[in-house]
């Protein structure tokens, strides 16, 4: 976990505005303008404790507006919310003699009441992440996650693993074939002999 | 002699040899994913709980503690060579960490950094072995009410410590909490929020949450970071520091023991508070602050030390109030309780070899880690060649797979996906998981000794107060919770509103 937090925001949140933006145009003319992370090169390697920080600010993904607050908050009331009623259908009973219900009743209330703060003191907050195309990754490896959950008991653990494997590593990750294919079959092979010859686990597998 | 002879016996149960090869398989895995930028410990020690299974509880914890604190020593390679922090309580290390690499002293750097970080995680073991039994026995006469207050207090300060927004962080933890609750009611029996499914009549498996929301929610969340390219580190000699330079040191080593101890004791407290409180107070002592940032070697080895400290002495509170004081410690709380074991107050007593053996072989891990980050330092510098790319697949099979054999069951795989989906959704939009999985340990301890203790005040909640311990925790719950309201409330009296209001007009999607 790399994620860099830095308490101070960048002077008069203007790292947090612009990264709000669309991209690298209207990153701020601060001293690192223009230079895409990763690229090395001579002034990078002088930074002051201070410049580095910010720097890290400005790598970050870029933040997430109102709406994602709104839409976070309302989520969390409605969760609340229908929490409440089950609560409230189990019964709630009095603080000498509780019901089942009233411990999740309690809970739901803070809940409500958090999200409802959450919706309005949280409009201006800058710490929810936009979905950009970069989130189109997490989502291929969600859909092969769920490939393989599905695929398992039917057809064993192996092909849907090595499918996952390539997917990751050359559309992901942007190996090469040769790698790719190379270590998907050694990765595949090796949980095999570990999870099914070692330790004779029920794991469902083909071969 | 009475107190050490438990002492010693603990040293018994580290020898024995399967201890001792967990032990090694803890601190070595601990220091390659410190090494390797993308899992933090927490997300590691969940991903691996189902190899607890089978194995002793004694055996169980030290190998989680030897990823914990391991982490802490590996995460300071990356930080010096790289400028790349592993660990988030490495972050600090890479101002000057990464100065002394540009003037060729990477390799003075990382033996002081290991050097301190052993003499504060021993520092902190010894501190642990005398503070520990006190604690406990203090807490052996803690009845519920003061149960109660306790987990609300650590809840809290979990929630509003945390980095982020806090409250995020309090919601993530009421949601935590209501998960705690799907299943059989402990007093009445009645199925709640089950709908109607079997599998959830007996509640929610700990392990599936920890694997699903820290494990697959971080690595989901990782293929979306930039991949920033990594330069092949330069070669790093001369791990000995010099005695100029361990002169120089030692005060810092010294200062950076004391104050991550007892900030490690505190609930939210840790390694990167740790850490990051001890770079300050270094400059802030230091006679000439403008080296700091540009290669003091005081500004390695505070930080390193303190959060090496914090990590050992933030097992106190799990190992004698039962209290876990931060995320990593809900998921040892966690395992602990697979094992059958609930850490509370009784633990010393009833289980010292339990206790003993996890505190001790701390020693025998420190000592491990120090060779392995002294002489052995350059195999962990090639470890970092390794790519993400070849990482996630293999990290997330593990997960899958290990969820199966919890209970050979694929619901629990099932359950480990979903809850991946809502660690990830929760990190994207601010919220932090920590606080979620230390609510939902501590759910159902926090909700049977609050109706227990309401039985005994007969109904009547101002009882709490009658208590002098519960009434003096439940005073700091309320003045933790009320005092930021009343800090910012403070601070938008003042005519200046720093900060410009961000643009409204922002088109995205959501």
């Amino acid at each position: 976990m790399i994620r860099v937090k830095t308490t101070s925001s960048v002077p008069g949140g203007a790292g947090g505005a612009a990264a709000a933006g669309n991209g690298p145009d209207d990153l701020p003319g601060g001293p690192l303008a223009g230079f895409p992370d990763g690229i090395p090169n001579a002034g990078l390697d002088e930074l002051t404790p201070e410049q580095l920080a910010a720097q890290w600010e400005e790598e970050k993904p870029p933040a997430a507006g109102a709406l994602a607050n709104a839409a976070s908050s309302l989520v969390v009331i409605a969760v609340g919310l229908g929490a409440l009623a089950l609560s409230l259908a189990m019964g709630l009973g009095s603080l000498a003699a509780p019901q089942p219900g009233l411990w999740p009743f309690i809970i739901s209330c803070v809940m409500v009441a958090l999200g409802l703060f959450q919706l309005i003191a949280g409009r201006r907050n800058r710490d929810a992440e936009k979905f950009t195309r970069m989130s189109m990754s997490p989502l291929t490896g969600l859909v092969t996650l769920a490939a393989m959950v599905a695929l398992m008991p039917v057809i064993g653990f192996e092909l849907p693993a090595l499918l996952l494997c390539i997917i990751w590593m050359r559309f992901l990750g942007g190996e090469t074939w040769r790698s790719t294919l190379l270590v998907s079959a050694v990765v595949v092979a090796a949980f095999y002999g570990i999870f099914v010859l070692a330790l004779n686990t029920s794991i469902p597998h083909l071969f | 002699m009475d107190f050490l002879n438990p002492v010693i016996n603990g040293f018994a149960v580290v020898l024995e040899p399967t201890n001792l090869l967990y032990c090694l398989i803890g601190v070595v895995i601990g220091m390659l994913i410190g090494v390797l930028p993308g899992l933090g410990p927490a997300a590691t020690i969940a991903i691996l709980l189902p190899l607890t299974y089978n194995v002793e509880p004694v055996t169980a914890i030290i190998m989680l503690a030897g990823i914990f604190y391991g982490a802490q020593y590996g995460g300071t390679i990356t930080s010096v060579l790289l400028r790349l922090p592993g660990e988030a309580s490495s972050v600090v290390t890479v101002f000057d960490g990464y100065q002394m690499a540009k003037q060729g002293k990477a390799g003075t750097a990382l033996g002081l950094a290991s050097i301190g970080s052993f003499i504060g995680g021993t520092a902190a073991i010894i501190g642990l072995t005398f503070l520990a039994p006190v604690v406990a026995s203090f807490a052996l006469d803690f009845g519920p009410a003061e149960y109660s207050a306790l987990a609300l207090l650590g809840i809290l300060l979990v929630a509003t410590i945390s980095n982020g927004a806090k409250t995020k962080a309090l919601i993530a933890a009421a949601l935590g909490l209501l998960l705690a609750t799907v299943g059989r009611d402990i007093f009445t029996g009645e199925s709640r929020f089950t709908f109607g499914s079997l599998e959830l009549a007996d509640g929610i498996d700990f392990v599936p949450i920890a694997m699903g929301i820290f494990g697959l929610g971080e690595i989901l969340y990782n293929l979306e970071e930039r991949h920033r390219a990594a330069k092949a580190p330069s070669k790093v000699t001369n791990v000995w520091p010099s005695r100029k330079d361990l002169k120089q040191a030692s005060g810092a080593i010294g200062r950076g023991s004391v104050l991550g101890f007892f900030l490690g004791i505190l609930p939210g407290g840790g390694a990167t508070i740790a850490s990051m409180a001890s770079y300050a107070m270094e400059k802030k002592r230091a006679k000439q602050p403008e080296r700091f940032g540009k290669g003091a070697p005081e500004g390695v080895a505070g930080p390193e030390t303190a959060n090496n400290a914090a990590a050992t002495s933030s097992f106190i509170p799990l190992l004698t109030l039962g209290i876990p004081a931060n995320a990593t410690m809900a998921l040892m709380f966690g395992a602990l309780l697979i094992q059958g074991v609930t850490p509370g107050p009784q633990l010393v007593e009833q289980d010292p070899e339990l206790f003993w053996g996890v505190v001790n072989s701390m020693y025998i891990g420190n000592i491990l880690l120090l060779i392995m980050s002294l002489p052995l330092v350059g195999l962990f510098v090639k470890i970092l060649r390794v790519r993400a790319a070849i990482l996630a697949p293999v990290t997330a099979l593990i997960t899958l797979l290990g969820a199966y054999t919890i209970n050979n069951s694929m619901f629990d795989v099932t359950l480990v996906v979903v809850f991946g989906i809502v660690g990830y959704l929760m990190k994207k939009f601010g919220f932090e998981p920590g606080p979620l999985v230390l609510a939902f340990v501590l759910g159902s301890l926090l909700e049977s000794s609050l109706r227990r203790s309401l039985l005994v005040f007969g109904g009547d909640a101002t009882g709490f107060f009658s208590r002098p311990i519960s009434a003096t925790l439940l005073i700091v719950f309320v003045l933790v919770a009320v005092l930021p309201g009343i800090r910012s409330m403070l601070a938008k009296r003042k005519p200046s509103t720093p900060g410009v209001p961000a643009p409204e007009k922002i088109k995205e999607k959501v």
